[in-house]
């Protein structure tokens, strides 16, 4: 075994793990703590596939930033511990695992159907994923959905801002 | 070397979780994490993809999705503040007027 | 001027138009009755200019269309307002708008002071537009438009007193009356009409007329189309047994019974009979019908006149008489006889019509003749123009009334049969008895008002001046249609004038016995000898000895009920047709096919709807996380389906 495959394997095992347990405690605030466990988890994983950018941005943002967006509104609002997961609807929750195995089972067919094209060489793989080259990228080819995004960054702001504001009176 | 598909399939094991998580959960807030949970399983994907096969479209494609993810999150949690205000409650079966 | 024949259909539509829209503003009596009258009089000088000119050619050639403009095209129907020039048309319009001008004017003066002037006007006026269409139409289908429109406004004018009481109901109740019945008699001419269009392919005139004689249309055909016809025709000219609206229909002012209801549109259904002619000649069971109907109407109603006591009742009966021998003369074959007795009958109806007005306007509305008496002291020019009247009506020569009767009661003896003739004859005096009764109750003898209430005057010129016109037209209006007998075989003028028109019905049912001028002479002889002994017989009783008609109605008072009651056939319809049809309407039609079914089709598609939108509306529960998982069951089957096709 390779330093890599056993640190795939760690990282994949805690990101299931606490998937599993994210949608499954009754406590909120668990969920979201297992959550951000998943986040680590996903950022080892993009290191482990060159991506050096997006698994910072992804600690940053996700774990930082919305994870604590996600806190700060359970504090606020303190929502009750939710009744036990399977007593009320059952027949919803059946078909929704059902639903659920279908499509994964689907998802994996599916997989091993895609053509794969040429792998690419390790350098290459290491370049793309450097900041450098990406902000490169973002600035000149991608240029407009950089400037688009800003905008629904902003209109997000202004959004959230009206939105919970308290009625003047 | 990992194969690509071992990524594909945890990346699908993430975003099947992620739906049960959405259908399930009574807790709106939770149902907010689970629909991180499945943006995240695609972004696993758009990374695997793009490392795998040199072209970093993928990588700015999730640059994107994350920032979107971001501004949902942020207007999401709004709206259930805002319907709390009014209900006193996030338990989105007791959010049930528009039906017959 | 043929070819703007139109015009005498568009001026009095003008007239209709102005004082219909604009009467009620302009206030002045004069300018809406010279409008008026003003209207029909340009429409009888279009009329008159054309018939001249028809005079100037040769008798082929007299028969002319002249198109106005399209009307209906579709399905093999293409009917125009058209209008057929020949030499019938061209009677019936000059006697429609010549007496009609006279009317109108006598109009101003008989309706001055009424409120309802200028609607007056505006009803006559379309009345005529009407009658022209009707009697100068081209295909049947403007004709029937024609017929609908008089139907109309006969009923708009009968009930032109609408706030008024009349005998056991109101004066909308005659109207509708009329109305009503009239449209049975439709029934049977749209009938007739469907029949042609099926046979013929058209309702054209000049596309079905002439191809009637070697159609090789099955003959029952034709005496089914015939039948229908005439139904129509029994509708609109009152003969049975659709008469019972005529006496009602006196309801109306009376130059509205006079112009409609005794000179024009009752004999609307003799025209269309006589247009027709070629087909009654293929029809022998239906000329019978048509003219044992007649005498049989001429009979029955002169009986009932002779115990009328109203003034317009007894003319109204006198008017069903008098077209039963019209048809009477139509059935035997004799159609010029028919529309010579039409012409001469509208001269001398009219008349009478109008001097009953003119008692009527000075006897200040008072209609019941026992309360008359003694007026010609008072009316002069009235009681010697009706006196004119009731001499031509009995059929005393040489006034107009004796040459169109006698010609018809000729024309039965000689085609029908004595059994004909008899009847007609004893219709012909009872006509004379009861003319003379009325004219001895009302004009002459004991005066039996009071004078201290009622004050007897003559009418105005404005009314008296037609009334003259009409007397000299009575008088004279007899000589362009001498018989044979006087006159030589092809001395006629009248019957040579039409001749053209009826020469396939005529060629069709040539062929009879031929009767001697000596069998004519005694004929003609004993009716008018009849008719003079009648009228005497009359003075006699009404002047000297009142007591006489008093004992024999008391002695026969069951027959005299009858005869008063008119035969109760009013009541019999009543029972038999009306309360079984209102029964029905009510029972069935109503409460079951309106109320349960009609409803219950509309009620029960929206139960039908809201019973499977209660199971329907189950999918909404609101719930969101359901409707998640219904998405994510149709995500999972597209999915299926992508990967299928793998």
């Amino acid at each position: 075994m390779t330093l890599e495959q056993g640190l795939f394997g760690f990282f994949a095992l805690i990101a299931v793990a606490s998937s599993i347990l994210m949608v499954t405690r009754k406590n909120p605030v668990i969920s979201a703590l297992f959550l951000v466990l998943n986040f680590g988890a996903l950022s080892g994983i993009y290191l482990l596939l060159r991506a050096q950018f997006i698994a910072v941005v992804q600690v940053i943002v996700y774990a930082g930033a919305i994870m604590v967006l996600f806190l700060f509104v359970l504090m606020l609002l303190r929502p009750a511990q939710e009744k036990s997961y399977f007593k009320d609807r059952p027949q919803q929750k059946f078909m929704a695992i059902v639903v659920g195995v279908l499509m994964f089972l689907q998802i994996i067919y599916s997989i091993f159907f895609a053509m794969p094209g040429k792998m690419a060489d390790e350098a290459r793989r290491v370049e793309i994923g450097t900041i450098e080259f990406i902000g490169r990228e973002l600035y000149t080819t991608y240029l407009l959905p950089f400037e688009a995004i800003a905008f629904v960054l902003l209109t997000a702001t202004i959004g959230a801002l009206v939105l919970s504001k308290k009625k003047m009176d | 070397m990992i194969p690509l598909e071992y990524y594909l399939i945890l990346s699908a094991f993430m975003f099947v979780t992620g739906v049960t998580g959405v259908l399930t959960r009574r807790n709106a807030i939770v149902v907010f994490m689970s629909i991180e949970l499945m943006l995240n399983s695609a972004n696993l994907t758009f990374v695997a993809y793009s490392s795998f096969f040199g072209d970093v479209i993928g990588q700015l494609f999730v640059f994107f999705v994350m920032a979107v993810a971001a501004a949902e999150v942020a207007i999401g949690l709004a709206i259930i503040i805002a319907i709390f205000r009014n209900k006193l409650t996030i338990n989105i079966d007791e959010i049930n007027i528009l039906k017959w | 001027m043929t070819e703007y024949i139109y015009l005498a259909v568009l001026f009095p539509l003008i007239g209709f138009l102005i004082n219909g829209l604009f009467g009620r503003l302009i206030k002045n009596e004069k300018i809406i009755g010279s409008i008026g009258a003003g209207m029909v009089g340009l429409a009888f000088i279009v009329i008159a200019f054309s018939f001249f000119e028809t005079l100037g050619l040769p008798a082929e050639k007299r028969s002319r269309i002249v198109e106005w403009f399209t009307w209906i095209q579709a399905g093999g129907i293409n009917a125009a307002f058209s209008y057929q020039v020949d030499q019938l048309s061209l009677t019936m319009s000059l006697i429609v708008t010549g007496v009609g001008f006279i009317i109108h004017v006598y109009s101003i003066g008989y309706m001055h002071g009424d409120k309802g002037f200028w609607r007056f006007f505006a009803y006559l006026n379309l009345f005529i537009v009407a009658m022209m269409n009707l009697v100068l139409a081209d295909n049947f289908v403007l004709m029937f438009l024609g017929w609908e429109g008089v139907g109309l406004c006969s009923y708009l004018l009968i009930g032109f007193y609408y706030d008024r009481k009349f005998e056991k109901g109101t004066v909308a109740d005659a109207s509708k009356k009329a109305f009503v019945v009239n449209r049975i008699g439709d029934f049977g001419f749209l009938v007739g009409m469907f029949f042609i269009f099926y046979y013929f392919g058209s309702l054209n005139f000049s596309e079905v007329l002439p191809f009637v004689a070697n159609s090789g249309i099955p003959s029952w055909a034709f005496e089914a189309i015939a039948i229908f016809l005439f139904i129509g025709a029994t509708g609109k000219s009152a003969q049975i047994p659709l008469y019972v609206w005529l006496p009602d229909a006196m309801a109306g002012p009376t130059p509205v019974s006079a112009l409609i209801h005794a000179a024009t549109m009752v004999t609307a259904g003799i025209y269309l009979v006589a247009r027709t002619s070629v087909i009654f000649a293929m029809a022998p069971t239906a000329m019978m019908i048509v003219a044992v109907v007649g005498l049989l109407t001429a009979f029955f109603a002169a009986t009932i006149g002779l115990v009328q006591n109203d003034i317009k009742k007894v003319l109204a009966y006198s008017t069903v008489s008098q077209l039963g021998y019209m048809f009477l003369a139509l059935g035997v074959g004799a159609f010029s006889a028919g529309i010579f007795h039409v012409m001469t009958h509208a001269f001398f109806k009219a008349l009478l019509f109008l001097g009953a007005g003119s008692v009527i306007h000075g006897m200040h509305e008072e209609q019941d003749i026992r309360n008359y008496g003694g007026l010609k002291k008072y009316m002069p020019k009235t009681f010697l123009t009706f006196a004119i009247g009731a001499v031509a009506i009995s059929g005393i020569p040489p006034l107009s009334g004796f040459f169109s009767k006698d010609e018809i009661l000729w024309m039965a003896y000689a085609n029908g049969g004595v059994f004909f003739w008899i009847i007609g004859a004893l219709t012909a005096l009872m006509t004379a008895f009861y003319m003379f009764r009325l004219l001895s109750l009302t004009f002459e003898g004991k005066e039996r008002f009071d004078h201290h209430h009622v004050h007897p005057h003559e009418s105005p010129s404005i009314m008296t001046i037609p009334l003259m016109v009409l007397a000299v037209l009575s008088i004279i209006g007899g000589f362009i249609g001498l018989p044979k007998v006087f006159v030589g075989e092809h001395g006629n003028l009248f019957e040579n004038w039409l001749a053209p028109v009826f020469k396939d019905a005529t060629r069709k049912l040539a062929g009879g016995a031929m009767h001697s001028h000596l069998e004519e002479y005694l004929l003609m002889g004993a009716s008018v000898i009849g008719a003079v002994a009648a009228i005497m017989l009359a003075r006699h009783i009404y002047l000297n000895k009142p007591d006489i008609a008093t004992t024999i109605s008391n002695s026969f008072k069951g027959f005299y009920n009858t005869l008063y009651n008119k035969y109760y056939v009013d009541e019999f319809y009543e029972k038999v047709v009306l309360k079984p049809i209102l029964a029905v309407s009510d029972t069935f039609l109503y409460r079951f096919t309106d109320a349960k079914v009609i409803d219950g089709a509309v009620n029960g598609t929206a139960k039908i709807i809201s019973f499977a939108s209660k199971y329907a509306r189950q999918f909404q529960t609101g719930i969101t996380q359901f409707y998640a998982v219904v998405m994510m069951i149709a995500i999972v089957g597209t999915l299926f389906w992508i990967i299928l096709s793998f």
